[in-house]
């Protein structure tokens, strides 16, 4: 770069993604160094290590069911994450592949639909989540989130990358429809799969406004609603806090670390 | 193709959309109608009677309706923009293959996003006290003399909820455009450098136009996200209160129909219309950005 100004514009861009970068990461040191702090420690701003982490984390364990609150968590994201990977890659790929006018139709519908808030839904879903019987129940937090119409959308997307000549080699060999969906399209997309799965795991494990109506008694509680009620107390324990937060980002920190590079190539797939 | 083949084609068109069809059915469209049916009804609790219009009438007299419909603008006209503009230019920055720590800022500043909104919104609270670590560190480099009242003063509470959201969906939003960026063919901005085009104009004359879809796209995401804004308020500001606290400063539409449902007698009539009314406001504004996007 021979351009001066051209230096000093990409010192300033350098300098501006080094401080963003910063103020990213800053939450997530004050959240661990708090989970080593009194709730006192805490609200006046100290910054560094203290001594009570195994205090906050004893505290932690005694006054709240973790086994119970991470296993509903985990529950309700895994078998969430593999239901809505299995309809909403069903569908992307059936509106890629089965291209027809009525499909056609069908899909832009689908644009309306992705426009229309989930709170315009909150007030039907809960009534007839409650006429169902399906208040407080694993279902019932389920449910509303499966067919994702982003992630439809992201499936076909993505589908438009899937080499055609693999079908229609398949098709010559006389494989079904369903065969060459389960045996060379998830193989095949595998990065894409990845990618959506991070995402749609992140989404059911941090969900809140829906869980919340949902659920009704300690028992069915996911780890983000335990931390939100402990967070709406009177006077909020800040240090059994920031460990029930640390647990409960530990899981989708290490999912997003182990699997960055497949979303990284999932995207760059897409280049290709 | 043959017949034969077309219709089992058809067949298995329908065949592999149906699951999603199905559920979308029964959770989007069905409780979509019903919620406008319900938006004509009065009554408290399950004692439902048709009600017209009385609805709507009641909104133009609410002023905590009122209220939270201007916050959830203000919080839509200042935040999304902001955030967009600045998603765009970090992904930039980090497409330049000159960069060096590409891989760790790109990491760090898509880290927030896996965080659940309760998560932050809970860190973003304890920073935020009156005596916490922000007020300590801004009043250390001498921005400002005394400490701010992030949760007390109404208008701190609107900038911290601001804050919180964008610090939370800038990476998210920047993936999107690194990713897209990734599909420009180098070749055009090649040509253009030879050609002697200087790099701005290359930013709104090939990228810019190169990133439209995706950057309506993220808008079009972000706006309806705004709009339902209700985890981070619920979190930051409405727990020591009824509700978007201090003096409603930051009472969101979403928060408004949450506490019509659970707060009081649940208002299932009017919860709907509130509903509807931000239906309506999505339609709008995705109908607006959709023209814009077409003119440019």
């Amino acid at each position: 770069m021979k351009n001066p100004l051209a230096l000093i514009g990409s010192l300033l861009a350098q300098a501006a993604l080094w401080i963003a970068a910063f103020i990213s990461v800053f939450p997530f040191y004050w959240m661990i160094v708090g989970a080593t702090n009194t709730a006192n420690d805490i609200t006046s701003g100290k910054a560094s290590f203290g001594t009570h982490l195994v205090e906050n984390t004893t505290k932690f364990f005694t006054t709240i069911d973790a086994p119970r609150v991470f296993g509903n968590s985990f529950l309700v994201s895994i078998l969430g994450t593999i239901l809505t990977l299995a309809v909403t890659s069903l569908a992307g790929y059936g509106f890629e592949i089965f291209r027809s006018r009525t499909r056609d139709q069908i899909f832009a519908g689908l644009l309306l639909l992705l426009s229309i808030p989930f709170a315009a839904l909150i007030v039907p879903l809960f009534m007839m989540f409650s006429r169902a019987g399906l208040m407080n129940t694993y279902a019932g937090i389920m449910l509303p989130g499966i067919a994702a119409i982003f992630m439809i959308f992201y499936f076909r997307q993505n589908t438009k990358s899937f080499p055609h000549e693999l079908r229609d080699a398949a098709l010559l060999d006389g494989l079904k429809e369903w065969q060459i969906f389960l045996y060379i399209y998830i193989p095949v997309m595998r990065s894409t799969y990845a990618a959506a799965m991070i995402i749609v795991f992140m989404t059911s494990w941090n969900a809140y406004l829906w869980p919340l109506m949902v659920v009704q008694t300690n028992e069915m509680k996911t780890i983000t609603l335990q931390l939100a009620s402990l967070a709406s107390a009177y006077t909020p324990d800040y240090g059994l806090i920031m460990i029930a937060n640390v647990l409960a980002t530990l899981p989708t920190v290490l999912v997003f670390f182990l699997l960055q590079r497949r979303f990284v190539e999932g995207m760059l797939g897409s280049v290709k | 193709m043959s017949n034969a083949e077309s219709r089992r084609g058809n067949l298995a068109g329908w065949a592999f959309i149906a699951p999603a069809m199905v559920l979308l059915g029964l959770f989007m469209v069905y409780p979509i109608f019903w919620s406008l049916w319900m938006s004509f009804q009065t009554g408290k609790g399950l004692n439902f009677k048709f009600g017209g219009l009385a609805n709507i009438i009641r909104l133009t007299k609410d002023p905590v309706f009122q209220h939270a419909l201007s916050n959830t603008m203000i919080f839509l006209v200042v935040q999304v923009p902001v955030m967009i503009v600045m998603a765009l230019l970090f992904a930039v920055a980090l497409n330049n293959p000159a960069l060096k720590g590409r891989a760790i800022l790109r990491t760090a500043i898509f880290l927030p996003c896996v965080t659940s909104l309760v998560a932050y919104s809970v860190l973003f609270k304890s920073m935020f006290a009156v005596d916490g670590v922000v007020n300590h560190t801004l009043m250390a480099l001498h921005v400002i003399s005394a400490p701010i009242g992030w949760m007390v003063e109404p208008f701190w509470a609107k900038v911290l909820i601001i804050l919180a959201i964008t610090w939370r969906w800038t990476g998210y939003n920047m993936v999107f455009y690194l990713a897209a960026l990734q599909n420009i063919d180098p070749s055009m901005y090649e040509a253009a450098r030879i050609d002697g085009v200087p790099a701005w104009a290359r930013f709104t004359r090939i990228t810019i136009p190169m990133l439209r879809p995706v950057i309506l796209f993220t808008t079009v995401l972000s706006t309806i996200g705004t709009l339902q804004l209700f985890d981070e308020v619920n979190t930051i500001t409405a727990s020591a209160g009824n509700g978007g606290m201090p003096a409603d400063s930051t009472l969101t539409l979403s928060l408004y129909i949450y506490n019509l449902l659970f707060k009081f007698v649940p208002n299932y009539g009017y919860a709907a219309t509130v509903s509807w009314l931000i239906v309506l406001i999505v339609a709008v504004l995705s109908w607006i950005q959709f023209q814009v996007a077409k003119e440019r």
